[in-house]
């Protein structure tokens, strides 16, 4: 994973509670093998007027003009915004993989459900749990015009030209997104404790490590 | 002296890394079962990360869960379903690339996760066992620590070959008596379920215990710890024993020699100590247990076979609502008969019950008979080309062909409807399977979970009878 430290983008405005991981990525492209390459179908319901699914070429679906991801003027956002219980209903890590392909960095929301949370630190998205009065503040700041912010991992901030917040995040998350460390570059920090332990495996319980074939 | 332990306690400790600052567990993994839906997106991942698999001795690969039971010879190629044959492919493809061993579709040893591991003797006492499959929970009879997990995971084992874990509690599930005639561990996991409720599990690990429990086949304790996950359980257990034993001796990767006796030392300690803790207890009678038929779409919608759909009245306040849906779906009456229940389809066969055990059990009910007019299919899946070979050495096949059930090539089947084995709209469908959810044998279809033998009853008289009463057992 790329280590995040700073990252500075265009708020993209979803002024909506409870979106779920069926809203982010439709159940159909659970098909896929692909672990990359969802972006395409990232809000799929909403962003695009006809139905489709992993056979679909993309450039023959109809986009939904009223949705505002569409627009150019928000194409290029990389910093989600929306309101409480981001990511809620069914565990699907596709629906993270389908924000990160897209392009987002950061999601900026009240409150998360528990294993998107969870999932967006195996893969790199940085969530932000924010009080209810700043997701407001930033709510109003971009309904006015392109807001752009600098969230830096560091210091735990978000600015503007003009505003800072504060954010509070778990202290191991935070050091393994600074690193780019996933769970498994974590867990492979133990690697000589795990080899060791392997090696008095090997003595004890030798049928374990059997060749199969 | 170390205070007494559960056999959960055991398995763990003998299997723990390192204890994390936040209350998790790095675990070894011993054996990874690796199939075709839960793995492409992990081999992926391990190939952007530039990593291997850490111990290519601990997978074992196979091809189950949408893979077709007819025309197998034709290999993958022959897989008509598009996205079906990718995923075999894929499998193909990684297995090849990643230098990980598989039981490959036209490979004899080919079949359900959870059949051929413990066939083949992958699956040994005291081991932790993952795959990306909720079922894994069925290799716990074995004394060992089975454990589903994600696609996440499977990535995370197959680079560090550990698993990040909580531990959970400890729950016990006694079972004392003996099982009446015609009740079978598929009975007894049933109404276990039926009295405890689906959510009863959650967070824990059961351990089985009690005589009626002991007196269980190999093949029947891996059907109850299969359904510990429909009891919202982690995994499930059953102690060390003789039974045990004699299965695992001699199978193709169990230890011999002197490791042979090495290991029966070493497993035999693997049961809970004189006095050790357990966070729940529930205690049942063997008496108590009947023939079982779930007459809903939840693993605890289940009555006796001489019972009735249950009345509007009878039902517990905070499940009536629930429960009353299920009736409208499953286009029941309240109050109706489980017998009177007109059935279109029958499957023997999943990760529940498709050893030789239940082949044996379904020749024996049909025997002379023929399936009713009414049954438009019934159908017969091997666990495993072993199973299936071994079924036909037996003439099982025979029996069961000439009784107009049909006989295929080993996979998960209908349990999950990704072939093109399904049931359709509105369909009742008697399946030895373990989950009963809306649509889960195919859109529309209606599922009762029963035991082989009371599937095969059910198929000779187009509806269920009590298998206890019938003169064929
Ligand atoms: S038989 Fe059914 S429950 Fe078992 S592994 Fe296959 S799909 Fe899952």
């Amino acid at each position: 994973m790329k280590p995040f430290t700073q990252h500075t983008g265009q708020v993209y405005p979803f002024d909506r509670a409870n979106i779920d991981t069926d809203a982010i990525l439709p159940k159909q492209y659970l098909k896929s093998i692909r672990k990359f390459g969802y972006g395409d179908w990232l809000f799929d319901d909403l962003r695009y007027l006809d139905g489709g699914d992993v056979t679909t070429p993309v450039s023959e679906r109809r986009k939904n003009p009223d949705f505002l991801l569409n627009h150019a003027d928000y194409a290029a956002s990389s910093v989600l915004l929306a309101r409480d219980n981001f990511g809620c209903g069914s565990s699907r890590e596709h629906a993270v993989w389908a924000l990160r392909d897209y392009g987002f960095a950061v999601v900026l929301a009240p409150s998360f459900a528990d294993i998107f949370y969870n999932n967006c630190f195996k893969n790199g998205l940085l969530p932000i749990a924010l009080p209810n009065e700043t997701i407001d503040e930033l709510f109003a700041m971009s309904q006015s015009e392109k807001l752009f912010v600098t969230v830096d991992l560091q210091t735990q901030s978000i600015f503007t030209e003009t505003h800072q917040w504060h954010f509070d995040i778990d202290e191991s998350r935070r050091q393994n997104l600074l690193e780019g460390l996933d769970e498994i570059s974590v867990t492979l920090k133990d690697a000589d404790t795990i080899h060791a332990f392997e090696d008095k495996l090997k003595q004890a319980e030798p049928w374990v490590f059997q060749n199969i074939l | 002296m170390t205070s007494p332990r559960t056999l959960y306690d055991k398995l763990w400790d003998r299997r723990c890394v390192k204890q994390n600052e936040d209350g998790t567990s790095l675990i070894y993994i011993d054996r990874h079962i690796v199939h075709e839906v839960s793995s492409a997106q992990a081999f992926e991942g391990l190939k952007a990360a530039g990593r291997k698999p850490w111990r290519t001795s601990a997978i074992i690969a196979t091809p189950d869960h949408n893979v077709p039971t007819t025309e197998r010879e034709k290999g993958i190629d022959g897989i008509t379903d598009d996205t079906s044959r990718i995923q075999v492919k894929t499998l193909d493809d990684n297995c090849n690339a990643f230098e990980v061993p598989q039981f490959a579709l036209k490979d004899k040893r080919q079949g359900i996760v959870h059949v051929i591991a413990p066939e083949q003797g992958l699956t040994l006492p005291g081991m932790t066992v993952v795959c990306g499959d909720s079922h894994t929970a069925t290799h716990g009879a074995f004394a060992a620590l089975g454990v589903g997990i994600g696609t996440s995971e499977v990535e995370h084992v197959l680079a560090t070959q550990c698993l990040i874990q909580r531990k959970a509690k400890n729950l016990r599930i006694d079972v004392s008596g003996q099982l009446g005639r015609g009740v079978t561990a598929k009975d007894v996991v049933l109404y276990i379920i039926s009295q405890i409720g689906t959510a009863a599990g959650t967070g824990c690990t059961i351990e089985f215990t009690g005589d009626a429990i002991y007196s269980l086949s190999m093949e029947g304790r891996m059907t109850l710890c299969n359904m510990a996950i429909e009891a919202g359980a982690r995994a499930g257990l059953v102690a060390y024993d003789a039974t045990t034993e004699a299965y695992v001796k001699d199978r193709p990767l169990a230890p011999k020699g002197a490791d042979w006796d090495k290991a029966v030392a070493m497993w035999r300690k693997l049961k809970s100590d004189d006095g050790a803790k357990f966070d729940i207890d529930y205690f049942f009678k063997a008496e108590d247990i009947r023939p079982q038929v779930s007459w809903g779409t939840s693993p605890e919608m289940v009555v006796a076979v001489d019972a009735t759909v249950p009345t509007v009245a009878s039902l517990p306040e905070n499940k009536s609502a629930d429960y009353q849906k299920a009736m409208q779906y499953m286009g029941l009456e309240p109050g109706q008969p489980i017998t009177s229940i007109q059935l279109d389809r029958v499957f023997v066969g999943s990760c529940t019950n498709s050893r030789i055990e239940d082949i044996r059990a379904v020749a024996e009910v049909v025997k002379g008979k023929h399936i009713a007019p009414t049954i438009k299919q019934a159908l017969v899946v091997p666990g495993s080309g072993l199973v299936k070979q071994q079924a036909e050495d037996e003439g099982l096949d025979k029996v069961i062909t000439a009784a107009g059930f049909e006989w295929r090539s080993p996979g998960c089947s209908m349990c999950l409807a990704m072939n093109a084995d399904r049931l359709y709209e509105g369909e009742h469908c008697a399946s030895t399977s373990n989950r009963n959810f809306e649509s889960r044998q195919g859109s529309g279809g209606r599922t009762h979970l029963v035991s082989p033998a009371m599937a095969a009853a059910a198929a000779i008289n187009g509806h269920f009878v009590d298998i206890s009463k019938e003169a064929a057992l």
